[in-house]
């Protein structure tokens, strides 16, 4: 049997690709325990005089106020965001046959192929005549609105494997479609709704330039704007930088060790069928 | 109760459950969308009174070298990225979509720049890179001590390099996915016929993997047009323009310029051009696909 033969080229190349892949993060948690000095003198592959005072002025520069705006925009975008997709792909799918219903289908297929760097520009006219400019509802309604079109799809390709003689034995009992929606589709559906809140979520959490576009308060500020901007005003303070670095990737990290899978899926969120 | 009159009862109270999130998409993604198109023939600062000036922003923006640059740019970030993440993810997701432990737990550790934000990745590679005290001046290999973002042609290198870093693992998790759904007996079939390591790749796995093939293609392809949030960070189109791709010539021209009605022309091309790049990808494979199904008729 040929192919049972150990691999070498491909043992090794495994290794080089691990490599490419770890020493840069190797390499930033490393810097991040260095005092400034260090991190001129030191082998930047091995930890030097390890100290917290990095992480200590992060959290002073107001740290904890970027991640509570991240969490606030990131559950106030993806729940709402969720639940109207659900109810849109429910509506999709047990009342397809009606020509509003199809429409709507239709609008939300098409969105897929709209990019929000595309409608920033009247995004940001809309937001600023609502009077919005410059709040969390300015970055939490446009990414609900942007999550809808793939949650519908998703969803939708969900509910369609759900059997009818479910919903017809519902229905025997008197059910209503609306408690049929959520007390039959809704734990069915369960799964997809992790996968895409944990898609759209990471969507939210890691978004750019709508809090860049939407937003301009430091206080407001949510965590990939706060990396930037400390940044540009520590930029010759590396490990301290690199020390925002880490932290604003720690509750991600802990979502992977938590639950992996439930994130790779989340991650590849209809994609890989 | 006679059914009929609960079914009409029932699709008259379905259609309300679609509108909640057709008024949210309506509101800033259809409206928007009809927007670009008006606000493109329009002069707006982004801050005062907004006035129709008919197709004087299409005759500027399109007979602007700088557009052809871009578009450029784009263009070239676009195929190097293709070139460069399709034969690695693929690689790598046939490699970790293999069962022993010791792949499982390499895979683990290839998905670690799924977690980064590409603001997270773009601050990491400029302190990683710099010249002075990045990672290759204090090791003192003089190979890796390059001026990577103040040189035009580094500059694009590695602005693909860390694309990719940063899209591969993405890449090789639906590529892992598409191999572990290849049934085995076709492998078996392969090694009775004496069919060696290299000869199952190429005659089973690749054509096996054509639809993820599109797929990611689709997607590289859009994703590179819509390229933003790393370069802004990264380069900020430096140096001297050299990386400045479409999405970053729409907001600096915008946003920073306070020039509105170029930059929606610019957000239309970009939409034009992503959605029916896509389109060609996606028809390619769909011709390949019946050829391939005609011949194994």
């Amino acid at each position: 049997m040929s192919a049972d033969r150990p691999n070498y080229l491909g043992s090794i190349a495994s290794f080089v690709w691990l490599g490419i892949i770890i020493i840069p993060v190797y390499w930033v948690v490393i810097t991040s325990f260095k005092p400034q000095s260090a991190y001129y003198s030191s082998n930047p592959m091995l930890p030097a005089e390890p100290t917290l005072e990095n992480y200590q002025a992060v959290i002073e520069a107001d740290f904890l106020t970027y991640f509570l705006n991240s969490v606030i925009v990131t559950v106030g975008a993806t729940v709402p965001a969720v639940l109207v997709s659900f109810m849109a792909a429910f509506a999709i799918v047990r009342g397809g046959r009606g020509r509003f219903l199809r429409f709507s289908n239709t609008v939300f297929l098409m969105g897929l192929a709209c990019p929000l760097q595309a409608v920033i520009i009247p995004v940001y006219l809309i937001i600023i005549r609502l009077s919005l400019y410059d709040s969390h509802l300015a970055l939490i309604l446009p990414s609900i609105a942007f999550a809808i079109p793939l949650s519908v799809l998703i969803l939708a390709n969900f509910i369609r494997d759900v059997p009818n003689e479910l919903f017809e034995s519902m229905r025997m009992d008197g059910a209503t479609e609306w408690g049929t929606m959520w007390r039959l589709a809704f734990p069915l559906t369960q799964p997809a709704l992790i996968t895409v809140a944990i898609y759209q979520g990471l969507q939210v959490w890691n978004a750019f330039l709508l809090p860049l576009v939407l937003t301009q308060s430091p206080e407001l500020r949510v965590l990939p704007l706060a990396l930037w901007a400390f940044q540009g005003e520590y930029g010759i303070n590396v490990p301290a930088v690199l020390a925002s670095v880490v932290l604003a990737t720690l509750p991600i990290l802990a979502l992977y060790v938590i639950g992996r899978r439930h994130l790779l899926a989340g991650m590849t969120a209809g994609f890989s069928k | 109760m006679t059914s009929g009159s609960v079914s009409a009862r029932q699709h008259g109270s379905l259609a309300w459950l679609v509108l909640p999130a057709l008024a949210f998409f309506a509101a800033f993604g259809v409206i928007p969308l009809i927007g670009v198109l008006l606000l493109s023939f329009t002069s707006w600062n982004g801050i005062g009174e907004i006035t129709p000036i008919g197709f004087d922003n299409w005759v500027s923006v399109l007979s602007d070298p700088g557009l052809v640059h871009s578009l450029g740019v784009t263009f070239l970030i676009m195929a190097l990225s293709w070139l460069v993440q399709t034969p690695m993810s693929i690689l790598v997701g046939v490699f970790i979509a293999g069962h022993q432990r010791y792949r499982t737990v390499l895979a683990v550790l290839y998905f670690t720049p799924l977690l980064l934000s590409s603001a997270a990745i773009a601050i990491t590679y400029k302190a990683l890179l710099d010249p002075n005290f990045g990672l290759g001046a204090s090791l003192g290999i003089p190979l890796l001590v390059q001026n990577w973002l103040g040189d035009p042609v580094l500059a694009i290198a590695t602005v693909v390099f860390v694309v990719s870093w940063q899209f591969i693992p993405f890449h090789s998790l639906i590529y892992q996915g598409a191999v572990r759904q290849i049934p085995a007996s076709l492998y078996e079939a392969a090694r009775i016929d004496g069919a060696g390591r290299v000869r199952q790749f190429f005659s089973i796995t690749l054509p096996q993997l054509k639809y993820t093939l599109i797929t990611s293609s689709t997607m590289i392809v859009a994703g590179s047009m819509t390229l933003f949030d790393l370069i802004f960070v990264l380069t900020l189109g430096g140096p001297s323009d050299a990386t400045r791709v479409l999405a970053l010539d729409m907001y600096l021209r915008g946003f920073r310029g306070n020039m509105m009605g170029p930059a929606s022309v610019i957000a239309l091309i970009i939409v034009v051009v992503a959605v029916l790049l896509a389109m060609g990808v996606q028809r390619m494979g769909g011709k390949d696909a019946n050829e391939s199904r005609l011949e194994g008729a």
